[in-house]
């Protein structure tokens, strides 16, 4: 029905223009929220990474997590220090959260252990607990973080893992990027980014509340890691080897970001 | 004699005259863009929150000894499908973290710049007035005290709201990298305590979601819709009360 209009036929009438702004505004919405679902059910169904150095995320979102891992190594600094307490607040009974690698059942002799670090062509340095222990001590007190969410104020003592480094003349293995650690059974195996492993708080640790590591907290040396999860902090190191690639690592494979840092 | 009807057709016709429709602009495009992207991200962030928070689950209301509640029982859990998931919680967290915060930023950013602002924070009566708004809308008052776009309990509202988005990207940060950013640890009154807020700004999320739809509900469809198309029809006959207030606001 037309009704006669003195107004200008091009001119929008005020009805017409509320449901024309309303009919734009609700498709671009409607066809925006489908989009948006559609980008979500994407990602939620997009397929595992084939099994690699790390397995087991959506590849976008191991994509991602390297990415981010990118950004945050840029305010990484060996100045950020993990907040340390006094050792009155060093919980007496230190969690044991896993048995990975250092199992009951598998036997194990603390005394004919020698940790191996595999250089290149073959060669191996063999060094000894009481090598280790000869070595200027360090002690940290600090929060110990788990990836599960939990953390715990421990005391631990050991070897700066530069220290070591400068010891036993690894400084040109230490310009490599990464450091992987084994257990001696292979069971447990991580991967350090070097910046990390040459950070001063980290340590090769051989005692905790200055007693000698017990073997459910990887006697007789473990690695202890502050700028990273619990999860990279290996228990009973066999061997330790350097690289420019990343070595495996036992989390990432199931899931977990690569580098895990703090 | 007979009175044609055709007597009347000099007349106006009714309707034009009782009331006039107008298009009043209420929510700008980049506002709408902002608020409608955040809710899905917010979505998954909590959701993927939630099978991070699973992995140590150690939150609940306990008063004296007795617990009222524990985050979060088991029917909880199994309905949503959330246990043995960290890894992907964290992957998919650590991704939108990046999308909650550039939103936010944007939204900030671009609030501060057009001015919007001025509608959107308390100003100093609004404290008083959230109060006599909060009587109102439970039907303990009769009217409400005048606003302009928002009232005084939306600005506090939507004000806080901003504020706790901050607050769990700072506490976020402070727990995600500690050692890094030991200072946003420190300011959060530490690690344990940083996850503590952040858990509980969670919390401040879902009870804003669940009042906020309430009152999107009751507020009607045209309210609604407006964030949607960003404008509201009113009717443009000048009623002298609404003048006054425009007037007084203008002047304020």
């Amino acid at each position: 029905m037309k009704k006669p209009d003195k107004k200008i036929k091009k001119e929008l009438t005020i009805a017409q223009k509320i449901s024309r702004r309303n009919f734009i505004s609700f498709a671009a919405f409607t066809v925006l929220a489908a989009g948006a679902f559609e980008g979500w059910r994407w990602l939620y169904k997009s397929p595992d990474e084939i099994t690699g150095i790390t397995g087991e995320a959506h590849k976008p979102l191991r994509k991602a997590l390297n990415q981010t891992e990118l950004f945050f190594r840029k305010v990484f600094s060996n100045k950020h220090l993990v907040k340390t307490y006094p050792k009155s607040m060093a919980a007496r009974h230190v969690r044991v959260n896993s048995d990975i690698g250092v199992e009951a059942k598998n036997k194990f002799d603390p005394a004919t252990w020698k940790l191996q670090v595999i250089k290149t062509g073959g060669e191996v340095l063999q060094v000894t607990l009481p090598d280790l222990m000869a070595l200027p001590k360090t002690e940290i007190i600090y929060d110990f973080k788990c990836v599960e969410g939990w953390d715990q104020i421990s005391h631990w003592g050991g070897v700066k893992f530069s220290d070591f480094i400068r010891h036993y003349k690894l400084d040109d293995y230490a310009k490599m990027q990464y450091v992987g650690m084994e257990t001696p059974d292979k069971r447990y195996y991580v991967g350090i980014d070097m910046p990390g492993a040459m950070h001063p708080q980290t340590l090769l640790a051989y005692e905790v509340n200055d007693k000698l590591l017990p073997l459910e907290h990887g006697a007789p040396l473990r690695l202890i890691i502050p700028v990273k999860y619990g999860i990279k902090n290996l228990k009973r190191i066999g061997s330790i080897t350097f690289s420019n690639t990343r070595p495996r690592d036992y989390w990432a494979e199931e899931g977990y970001d690569y580098y895990s840092g703090l | 004699m007979w009175v044609p009807s055709l007597c009347f057709k000099g007349l106006p016709p009714g309707g034009n005259y009782v009331s006039m429709k107008a298009i009043k602009e209420k929510h700008s495009l980049a506002m709408r863009w902002c608020h409608w992207v955040n809710f899905p991200i917010l979505t998954i962030m909590i959701w993927s929150g939630m099978l991070i928070y699973w992995a140590n689950d150690e939150y609940s209301i306990t008063i004296f000894g007795h617990t009222f509640f524990r985050f979060f029982p088991d029917w909880f859990y199994n309905t949503l499908q959330i246990p043995h998931r960290l890894s992907e919680g964290m992957a998919f967290h650590f991704l939108f973290m990046w999308f909650f915060t550039l939103n936010g930023i944007l939204y900030i950013l671009y609030t501060a710049i057009s001015g919007e602002w001025r509608e959107l924070v308390p100003k100093r009566n609004s404290f008083k007035e959230a109060w006599q708004v909060l009587l109102h809308d439970l039907h303990l008052r009769k009217a409400a005290p005048p606003q302009n776009k928002y009232n005084a309990a939306q600005r506090i509202a939507y004000t806080a709201i901003i504020i706790m988005g901050i607050g769990s990207v700072i506490t976020g940060m402070a727990i995600y990298k500690p050692v890094q950013f030991y200072y946003l640890t420190w300011l959060c009154g530490g690690y344990h305590f940083a996850r503590i807020l952040h858990f509980v700004l969670t919390l401040g999320y879902v009870f804003f979601f669940v009042v906020h739809i309430v009152q999107v509900v009751l507020a009607g469809w045209g309210n609604f819709s407006s964030a949607i198309s960003g404008f509201e029809v009113v009717n443009e006959n000048p009623v002298p009360v609404i003048d006054t207030t425009n007037e007084d606001e203008k002047a304020g």
